[in-house]
């Protein structure tokens, strides 16, 4: 097997950069956000820096340790910002830590032909197939439940609301595109892994997954991720493709591609180590995505174990949430104003995700607090809706946010949901 | 990939027919959005803001008549014409888009209350710039309500505190920036804006669609519910604030104006023509044109229901708000709750049938 996939992986990363300053900008002013202040910009310049690093494979393992330590610092700055595609390049980054991606086509492999090698194991480039098999195959086995198939939410409030597309927006009005859409996302996305690694269906495949994610990137708000899935998907093919395509990128850049040719097979010392880590890791992946069966109660409702699971675009959900701030000792109350101290991203975010609720009532606490009030209970007043639902109060009114802790135990504090969602 | 597309058929075909027998009407017809924004501007926007800048020329001619006849009766006059005018505010201050966001109508047209020893000291000094917005609260409805209600103790007392050129002065400076104000965004829809508005119709989060129910709502949430209810009954802050009511120094009007402000609302929600019986296409034709989709609950009744839930709990309360806090200010209370619920009914449960967008950000809807 040969290892040319540094170069798709350059497409992600390269294409990753050009996203940096709205990544930026999405973040700066956010009240959540634990400060660095003025450093936040270099963090993102490291981050930027240590793509470009990857791509032309310069100091490659130096790079990839950099980008995965800087771009997962950035995800965990403020979790608002929480994607299901940022938690994956962070995973796939962290994969890419143990692979040897920098062997072929490389600077590092240019400079120094002892480093160079044209075949790696086959393990490694299988590694990150395996990653992305799990990512479809998830997201495709959390697509099976009664919202989703059997009423077609939330795409039937998400897909009418596209009135204005050119050709598809009169369908979108369609119930039974409704459905359809519902279908072929659950069926695309459990057997696309499948359909990439046989040969004889990868073409056809490759074709479904560039149809599926330019359409996901006309209907919906999801930013890179469509093109990161389309190149990544490129992995799949036989090292044939991918050193035609190297062989033209060289003729473009003029870069003598038989350097690398070398026919060297790459040994990797602690190998055996290497492998039982990443097994490892799999395994945690494997088993990740179902921690919600821990939890009592609906998963969509209280999410708790909904994020890092590849629950990708299965719910709409609005919430509101009125906040109270009681001075126990006297019973004097007041409500407070949102806006005072989040946007309305984090609004919306907060409104309707329990630890977010949870947090924010502490942080209402020390506020007043700072300002000389005493003795302060923070209550909420909250409402949410769930994939076409009526509003139903979300958490009880009579609990004493500040008395809570958060903690990986059930939140005994949401309200029960009162309906059935079928599914895994 | 064939089996695919064959499985991909047969699980839509058997969905599709399962469903769509619940369908009695075919909701094949696409809403017709700019239908329901050249309502909002031909019938609604439009008309109302012609008759809120006619509303202030009768206002302006007995400010001038007052000053050219300072008596009693020039200021009942002036008093009644403030008061009409006041009233068609409450159909034009929730529509904060075009102009009238540009220049921030409402924060120059009705932050209350005024800063009644600031709009002293301006006048003593005849020094002052209107135009600046940390002169919000010395201008518009509530300074005028202060003169011409607040500044003595009755009308005889008023006529001579006002009686003097520096007075006069401000008192129509103010009614000057409240025409030209006015006037600017009339003249804004009535020479482009209209059609700019009406044609985009799109689904993006800065199309006419999603600005204006967001601005809707903001006004519903600020400065209907909290402004004119909450805040006076010390929803937000630790005691009641009997002060904060609008109108504060006419005294029975805030209850009025409030009735008006939650009718306009409501006759927005439902599309309904200003100053007739006549309803278009709305908010509330287009929730039930989704309905029709997704087979849900009657939002747009439900919504309809709490805006007259709203109206009725409001109906025990005093025409004087102010008053109403000091007296029994529970029923100020229940009002607000009622408002309250209207605002979840809109801003959770219709945002989400709408599927408007708060705010553009990248999200997987997690």
């Amino acid at each position: 097997m040969f290892a040319s996939i540094v170069r798709f992986w350059s497409y992600g990363w390269i294409d990753k950069l050009y996203i940096q300053p709205k990544f930026f900008f999405s973040y700066y002013g956010f009240e959540f956000v634990k400060p660095i202040g003025e450093f936040t910009y270099l963090l993102f310049v490291i981050c930027g820096l240590s793509a470009l690093a990857i791509a032309f494979g310069f100091k490659y393992r130096l790079a990839i340790i950099t980008f995965f330590l800087s771009f997962t610092y950035i995800e965990l700055m403020d979790k608002t910002t929480y994607l299901n595609h940022y938690y994956f390049i962070s995973l796939l980054s962290f994969l890419m830590i143990f692979l040897p991606a920098g062997a072929y086509f490389s600077i590092d492999a240019w400079r120094n032909p002892q480093k160079c090698f044209q075949q790696v194991p086959r393990w490694s480039v299988d590694g990150v197939k395996l990653l992305l098999a799990i990512v479809y195959f998830y997201a495709g086995l959390a697509k099976l439940n009664s919202d989703w198939l059997l009423e077609a939410m939330p795409l039937k409030i998400w897909l009418p609301s596209k009135y204005d597309l050119p050709f598809l927006g009169d369908l979108l009005q369609k119930e039974w595109m409704h459905y359809t859409f519902s279908w072929a996302g659950a069926i695309y996305d459990l057997t696309i892994p499948f359909l990439l690694l046989y040969r004889r269906t990868r073409l056809v495949a490759f074709g479904a997954v560039v149809v599926f994610h330019v359409l996901t990137r006309v209907l919906f708000p999801i930013g890179m991720f469509p093109y990161i899935m389309i190149v990544s998907a490129l992995i799949f093919f036989d090292a044939g493709l991918h050193h035609r395509i190297l062989a033209k990128l060289s003729r473009l850049f003029r870069i003598s591609k038989e350097r690398f040719d070398n026919g060297l097979k790459l040994t990797i010392r602690h190998q055996a180590k290497a492998l039982g880590f990443l097994t490892a890791f799999f395994v945690l992946q494997l088993v990740l995505p179902f921690r919600h069966y821990l939890y009592p109660g609906e998963l969509f409702w209280t999410e708790e174990g909904y994020r890092f699971s590849w629950r990708v675009m299965l719910m709409e959900k609005a919430g509101y949430a009125n906040f109270k701030v009681v001075d126990k000792q006297s019973g004097k109350r007041f409500y407070v104003d949102n806006s005072d101290f989040l946007t309305a991203f984090q609004e919306k975010q907060m409104a309707t995700q329990p630890d977010f609720i949870l947090e924010y009532a502490h942080h209402l606490k020390s506020h007043f607090e700072s300002q000389g009030h005493q003795n302060i209970g923070v209550y909420i007043e909250s409402y949410v809706a769930l994939n076409g639902r009526r509003s139903r109060p979300y958490i009880d009114p009579e609990v004493d946010l500040t008395e809570h802790k958060e903690s990986f135990k059930h939140k005994n504090w949401i309200l029960p949901f009162n309906d059935v969602i079928k599914g895994l | 990939m064939k089996k695919v597309l064959t499985l991909l058929l047969i699980g839509a075909l058997l969905n599709g027919c399962s469903s769509s027998d619940n369908d009695p009407n075919d909701p094949s017809d696409d809403f017709d959005r700019a239908a329901m924004l050249a309502n909002w501007a031909d019938n609604i926007i439009v008309p109302a803001l012609q008759q809120y800048v006619e509303e202030l020329g009768s206002l302006r001619a007995a400010v001038t008549d007052f000053n050219g006849a300072p008596t009693v009766n020039s200021l009942q006059t002036l008093r009644t014409e403030w008061l009409d005018a006041y009233m068609v505010w409450q159909q034009v201050s929730m529509f904060e888009i075009g102009r009238a966001e540009t220049i921030t109508l409402r924060n120059f047209t009705n932050i209350y209350p005024a800063d009644a020893q600031q709009i002293d000291e301006n006048i003593a000094q005849g020094e002052y710039n209107l135009t600046l917005p940390s002169t919000n609260d010395e201008q518009g409805f509530p300074a005028l309500d202060y003169l011409i209600n607040g500044i003595a103790g009755d009308d005889a007392a008023i006529v001579q505190a006002l009686d003097n050129d520096n007075h006069k002065t401000y008192l129509n400076d103010l009614i000057t920036r409240m025409v030209d104000m006015a006037t600017e965004v009339r003249n804004d829809w009535t020479s482009g804006y209209r059609d700019t508005f009406v044609n985009n119709s799109g689904s993006m989060a800065t199309s006419a669609v999603n600005k204006l129910v967001n601005d809707f709502i903001f006004y519903y949430e600020k400065a209907l519910r909290a402004g004119k209810i909450g805040i006076p009954a010390g929803v937000f802050s630790t005691a009641p604030l009997s002060d904060r009511v609008e109108a504060l120094y006419h005294g029975d009007a805030s209850k009025a104006l409030f009735l008006e402000a939650l009718n306009a609302s409501q006759n927005f929600f439902n599309g309904k023509h200003f100053g007739s019986a006549t309803t278009g296409e709305s908010l509330s034709s287009y929730l039930t044109y989704l309905n029709t989709i997704k087979d849900g609950e009657d939002l747009a009744g439900l919504i309809n229901n709490q805006f007259d839930a709203s109206r009725t709990s409001a109906a025990n309360l005093m025409d004087n708000l102010s008053q109403q806090v000091i007296t029994n200010n529970a029923r100020m209370l229940e009002t607000y709750d009622q408002l309250q619920m209207n605002v979840v009914l809109m801003k959770v449960d219709m945002f989400q049938a709408l599927n408007i967008q708060v705010d553009f950000v990248d999200a997987d809807g997690d």
